[in-house]
C-alpha cells in the first residue's frame, strides 16, 4: 500500500510539473476565472442587481465553481494523450500499482484547480466581494468545490480512455459541462426560469454546489448543503472510478 | 537474488488475435538467459506483439509464455520486477524533459529522491545528453529521444531488457552507440531480446537469431548456423569483364535448378566483373564448365551466404507453403 502512496505521489508530481512546462495550458486556468469574475461582474451586474458590487456577492461563488469544473478536463485529456504515446507501455511494464497512473494524473490536477481558485478569490475581493464567512468559509468553500471537481474528473477520464482523440474528449466535455455549468442557478436564481428548466437547475449537482458556496463563503452553511455536495461526489466516483480504471487495464490488453 | 533461469524466455504455442489478423499464429520461442537473442522479420511478422506479449503489456489468446521463471499472465508482477522495455517508438514523455523523465522512472521503481537525482546525472552523462538534461524531450531529435528512451529503460539494471526496433531510423553513430550499450549489459550478465529488420544488425549483435515470418519463428539458430543452413555456400568468381561474365554465366545456367534466379555479374572499379555462384554443384565442376566456355578465371573467393540471402531464401520458403 505504501508503493501505491508513492507511485500515485510521483504521477501526480508529472502532472504538476507539465503543468508548469505548458504555459499555454496555465494561460487557460487564468484567463478563464478572469472573463467570468470580471467581465460578468460589470456586464450582468447592474442589470440584475443593481450594482456591479452587489451581483459579485451573488455571482462569484457561481464563476468559482465555473472555472474549476471547466479546468477538470485536462486529466482525461492527459490520459488520452499518454494512450496514444508509447509512455503508456513503459509505465505498464514496470512494477508499479498500476492504477497510480490514473488515480496520480487525476490528483496532480488539484494544483490546477487551486491556481484557478485562488484567482477568482482574489480577484472577487479586488472588486468589492467580501465573504461574510471569512477566511475559513473560502477555505472550506475552495475545498468543497475541489472535491466536486477531482470525482467529475473521472468522468472525462473515462472518456479519455474511450476517445480516440484530444479533440473528441474536448468536445463531447463541452457539450456536457455546458448545460451542467450554465444551466444551474451559478449565474442568476431560477425563480424567473420556465417549470421544466427550473426542475433540472433543481437537481442539477452543479446547483447543490454553487448553493453550498454561497452558504460557506456567507457563514450560512449548514450540514444538508455540504452533505448533498459529498454525496453527488461520492456518486460520481462510485460510477466513474470502477469505469476508468476498468477501460485503463482493458485498453490495449 | 534467486536461481537464475536456464532461459529468460520459454515461448510455446503463442496465439494473439487482433480482430481478423492473426498477429501470432502458435509462435514458439526459447532465449537463452545471457547474451543477445535477436527476433529478426519483416514488417508485420508479429516482432513487436511478441515483446509486448512478453512483456505483460498483452495478453495471449492461448499458449503460455515464462520470462524469467514466472508466467506472464498469471504472474506479471513478477515479470515486472525484472524487465525494462524500450520501444519502437520512443516511449519518452515529451512534455517533460530530459532529466525529469530519468527521475520519474526512478521514483517509481522505488528510489528516493536523491538517488532518483543521482542516476539521472549518471545517465544523462552515460548517453552524453548533459547539454540538453534540462530541456523538454519534444525538442530533442530522433536520435536523442531515442537515447533518451534507452536511458530511461536502463535506470534499473534489468536482467532482461527488451530492445524493440532500437536503431529504427537513426543515425549510424546513434545506432553504434546503441550497440555499444547492448553489449556492455551483456557484459554485466543480463539478457537482451532484439527485435530487428536489420539483418547485419543482427548478425553483428546477436548471439543467436529467431526468424519470424507471419507470427511463428521459423527458423532459429546462431547467424552463422543460420547462414550456413539456409543459403548454400558461395564461389564468387572474378573474370576479366563483362563479356566474359555473361558467358561464364550462360554456361553456368546449365548446372543451376532451373527455377533459381539468373546469376548477374557485378562490375567491379577496375573493369573485372564479380559472379556469385552458389555452391549447388561441387566446386570443381563449377570451375570446370566456366573454364570450358573458354573464359579465365582471375580470382576466386569462397564465402558463406549473407545473413540477408538466408533470410530471404527462408521468407520466400514461406511464400510458397
Amino acid at each position: 500500500m505504501t508503493t501505491a502512496v508513492a507511485d500515485t505521489r510521483v504521477f501526480a508530481r508529472r502532472t504538476l510539473l507539465k503543468l508548469r512546462h505548458t504555459p499555454e495550458q496555465a494561460a487557460d486556468a487564468i484567463l478563464i476565472p478572469f472573463l467570468f469574475t470580471v467581465l460578468f461582474t460589470y456586464l450582468f451586474g447592474g442589470a440584475l442587481a443593481g450594482s456591479p458590487r452587489a451581483y459579485v456577492q451573488y455571482l462569484l461563488p457561481g464563476t468559482l465553481v465555473m472555472a474549476i469544473l471547466l479546468m477538470t478536463v485536462y486529466g482525461g485529456l492527459t490520459l488520452n494523450t499518454d494512450m496514444s504515446r508509447g509512455v503508456v507501455d513503459r509505465f505498464r511494464s514496470l512494477p508499479i500499482w498500476q492504477a497510480a497512473h490514473v488515480v496520480g494524473t487525476l490528483l496532480g490536477d488539484v494544483g490546477r484547480y487551486l491556481v484557478a481558485a485562488s484567482l477568482v478569490v482574489l480577484l472577487g475581493l479586488a472588486i468589492g466581494w467580501r465573504p461574510d464567512g471569512g477566511l475559513p468559509g473560502v477555505v472550506a468553500g475552495v475545498g468543497l468545490a475541489v472535491v466536486f471537481a477531482y470525482a467529475l474528473s473521472w468522468v472525462w477520464a473515462s472518456l479519455g480512455l474511450l476517445a480516440r482523440t484530444p479533440q473528441a474528449v474536448s468536445m463531447l466535455s463541452f457539450l456536457i459541462q455546458f448545460p451542467l455549468t450554465f444551466v444551474s442557478n451559478a449565474f442568476v436564481e431560477p425563480e424567473t426560469m420556465p417549470g421544466w428548466l427550473q426542475a433540472w437547475v433543481d437537481v442539477n449537482p452543479v446547483s447543490l454546489l454553487v448553493t453550498a458556496e454561497r452558504a460557506l463563503f456567507a457563514g450560512t452553511a449548514d450540514v444538508v448543503d455540504v452533505a448533498w455536495v459529498l454525496v453527488a461526489s461520492a456518486g460520481l466516483l462510485a460510477v466513474f472510478a470502477p469505469l476508468t480504471l476498468h477501460l485503463y487495464r482493458r485498453r490495449s490488453a | 537474488m534467486d536461481r537464475l533461469p536456464e532461459n529468460a524466455v520459454e515461448a510455446a504455442g503463442l496465439v494473439k488475435r487482433f480482430g481478423a489478423t492473426r498477429a501470432l499464429d502458435g509462435l514458439d520461442l526459447i532465449v537463452p538467459a545471457s547474451g543477445v537473442y535477436g527476433l529478426l522479420g519483416p514488417n508485420g511478422a508479429g516482432k513487436t506483439t511478441t515483446v509486448r506479449l512478453l512483456a505483460t503489456l498483452v495478453r495471449p489468446d492461448s499458449g503460455t509464455a515464462r520470462v524469467l521463471g514466472h508466467d506472464v499472465v498469471t504472474d506479471a508482477a513478477a515479470v515486472r520486477r525484472e524487465i525494462a522495455l524500450t520501444g519502437q517508438f520512443a516511449s519518452v514523455d515529451t512534455d517533460l524533459t530530459g532529466r525529469e523523465n530519468l527521475v520519474l522512472q526512478a521514483r517509481l521503481l522505488g528510489r528516493s529522491r536523491r538517488e532518483a537525482h543521482e542516476r539521472a546525472e549518471e545517465l544523462l552523462a552515460a548517453f552524453d545528453l548533459e547539454d540538453a538534461a534540462d530541456r523538454l524531450a519534444q525538442t530533442y531529435s530522433g536520435g536523442m529521444q531515442r537515447r533518451l528512451d534507452l536511458a530511461v529503460g536502463l535506470v534499473r539494471t534489468p536482467r532482461l531488457l527488451f530492445l524493440d526496433e532500437p536503431t529504427t531510423g537513426l543515425d549510424p553513430r546513434s545506432r553504434r552507440h546503441v550497440w555499444d550499450v547492448v553489449r556492455e549489459l551483456v557484459g554485466r550478465g543480463s539478457t537482451v531480446l532484439l527485435t530487428t529488420q536489420y539483418l547485419d544488425e543482427a548478425d553483428r549483435l546477436a548471439d543467436r537469431v529467431g526468424v519470424v515470418a507471419k507470427g511463428r519463428v521459423i527458423a532459429t539458430g546462431t547467424p552463422d548456423e543460420l547462414k550456413r543452413s539456409l543459403g548454400a555456400d558461395v564461389a564468387e568468381i572474378r573474370l576479366a569483364g563483362v563479356a566474359d561474365a555473361v558467358t561464364a554465366a550462360r554456361a553456368l545456367a546449365g548446372l543451376a535448378d532451373p527455377s533459381a534466379p539468373p546469376l548477374s555479374p557485378v562490375v567491379q572499379d577496375d573493369g573485372t566483373a564479380l559472379l556469385s555462384v552458389p555452391l549447388i554443384a561441387p566446386l570443381r565442376r563449377i570451375l570446370d564448365v566456366v573454364d570450358d566456355a573458354g573464359v579465365m578465371i582471375v580470382g576466386l573467393d569462397l564465402r558463406h551466404a549473407t545473413l540477408d540471402e538466408a533470410f530471404l531464401a527462408l521468407t520466400d520458403e514461406e511464400a510458397l507453403v
